[in-house]
């Protein structure tokens, strides 16, 4: 069980802001940190961390307190050992990629970094150094290097952020199995409400410094003034008008689906917009797969 | 006929000082790059300071510092039995300070330009500061030590002023090739000057070569 309760001031785009925060997270499962950008994610993940001390506040991992304010506890990054996977991917530039995960499982023995090279299927990598790694092969690694040091908790900021969309539903695969069968608690910060609904079994939503809602990603992001039961969150991938209508290709999940709407509708549609898609008058039909 | 003992000495001069430099250079260009001292401008400050001063003030000043007249010159003397002034010694704590910015520049601005998550990110691993400089850092900015190890070694051979004022001109002790080559210019034997200065050239240009080739190399290494 994580509790989260930090005050931090932050410099952001219009002069500083508060940051204050409260939330909690049951072991083994995801939380999502949803928000615009600068709205303090990042900083967030790193109080977390250890990396940023907080203005005021307390953080408690399994019972165990990482940050306190008025007991003036503190713990270093190095006794919190958290596992972390930033945005650039920070993957030791002079190591190659087995060295990499080598260095980051430390004393935890070559049994987890044979399991993780597996079953981040690295095998034919393992010698190469991170200069000559790909995109998805970079976050690959920096996954496989997070978990190689069995952390208490795990930490991954936008860890899918500069990668394309076929791309990401991979690795987003491997992300949910490494989870799985490592039975990590993890806070994922995502901009990417797919990827949320897909792996997060919590989401926290973050604007001007505050939570204003906390749930399950279906109650946070539900819209209220839908009636239909049949709904999906997804994203626009590609438009096409026409006289009357617009041709919309919608992303829904591994997806795509194609739907013909109103073109005043369709004129205020872009592709990467996220879309609600629900049926309204028609019951789905629902068949068994054999 | 021309003799060896100056370039010698200058090889060995800048071989010691080079080597206590690293040592020396690495911790100092770690502290200003990750410290939120308020002290960092000013250590800052003060290592760079020998690089824009003329050799002569920084001679000078350590002249009479080391001098057994002056206070600090006097305890060394008295109680430790070394002179610093005209000897081999007081030319190396001269060199190291003359030379302290080349090494300390390169080192520091490999480190500045490394992203910070490098370091985060072996923090968070649970390694200490000092692993992680050791074994993610340095090997991070191996050609910018190099390039510190080089720029030194290359200074501390051709250093003139500094060398004159704190060393003097005494055969095997303090004479070094820069120093020979005016003396020689002075009592008019170009002959051997012109002998000097050519080594003098040679050596730099093997040392320039070393570097760009072997730096290249690293490069070539990391993208392999």
């Amino acid at each position: 069980m994580i509790r989260c309760n930090i005050e931090k001031e932050l410099a952001g785009n219009l002069g500083t802001f508060m940051l204050n925060v409260d939330f909690s997270l049951e072991r083994h499962k995801t939380l999502a940190l949803f928000g615009a950008s600068g709205v303090g994610k990042t900083s967030i993940l790193r109080m977390v961390a250890g990396l940023m001390d907080p203005d005021k506040g307390r953080i408690e991992v399994n019972g165990k307190v990482w940050f306190d304010k008025e007991l003036r506890i503190n713990l270093s990054p190095q006794v919190r050992k958290v596992g972390y996977v930033f945005q650039d991917y920070a993957l030791f530039p002079a190591m190659t990629v087995l060295q990499n995960i080598r260095y980051a499982a430390g004393d935890q023995g070559e049994d987890i970094v044979q399991e993780l090279i597996d079953l981040m299927e690295l095998g034919e990598l393992k010698n190469r150094r991170p200069a000559l790694l790909s995109g998805g092969q970079k976050q690959r690694v920096a996954l496989a290097r997070a978990v190689a040091q069995r952390p208490n908790l795990l930490l991954l900021d936008e860890p899918l952020a500069a990668l394309d969309a076929e791309l990401r539903l991979k690795l987003q695969e491997h992300l949910m199995r490494i989870t799985k069968q490592f039975e990590l608690t993890s806070i994922l910060v995502s901009h990417d409400l797919p990827e949320i609904f897909k792996m997060a079994d919590r989401v926290v939503r973050i604007s001007n410094g505050r939570v204003v809602e906390e749930g399950e990603p279906e109650d946070v992001f539900a819209n209220d003034q839908v009636s239909g039961k049949f709904q999906f969150i997804g994203q626009v991938y590609e438009l096409e008008h026409q006289d009357l209508n617009s041709i919309v290709r919608i992303l829904v999940g591994h997806q795509m689906v194609r739907v013909v709407i109103d073109l005043t509708l369709g004129n205020t549609l872009a592709p990467g917009d996220r879309v609600l898609v629900a049926t309204k008058a028609f019951n789905p039909v629902v068949q068994k797969i054999v | 006929m021309m003799d060896l003992g100056p370039i010698i000495l200058s090889l060995k001069l800048a071989v010691i000082t080079s080597t206590i430099l690293l040592l020396l250079a690495i911790p100092i260009a770690h502290w200003i790059t990750y410290s939120t001292s308020r002290w960092r401008p000013i250590v800052q400050t003060l290592v760079a300071m020998p690089m824009v001063l003329p050799p002569t003030v920084l001679g000078f000043y350590l002249l009479l510092l080391f001098s057994p007249n002056y206070p600090l010159g006097h305890f060394l003397e008295e109680h430790l039995g070394i002179r610093l002034v005209f000897s081999f010694g007081g030319l190396i704590i001269a060199s190291l300070i003359y030379s302290l910015p080349f090494m300390v520049q390169p080192i520091q601005s490999g480190l500045q330009n490394l992203p910070v998550s490098l370091r985060e990110a072996s923090l968070a691993m649970g390694k200490s500061k000092f692993v992680t400089l050791q074994k993610v850092l340095l090997p991070s900015i191996r050609s910018s030590i190099l390039t510190g190890v080089v720029l030194s070694f290359a200074g501390i051979v051709g250093e003139f002023g500094v060398v004159l004022m704190i060393g003097g001109n005494i055969p095997d002790k303090t004479r070094v090739a820069s120093i020979a080559i005016y003396d020689e210019v002075e009592a008019l034997n170009y002959a051997n000057a012109n002998s000097y200065a050519l080594i003098l050239i040679l050596i730099t240009f093997l040392i320039l070569l070393l570097l760009y080739y072997f730096n290249g190399n690293f490069l070539k290494d990391l993208v392999r």
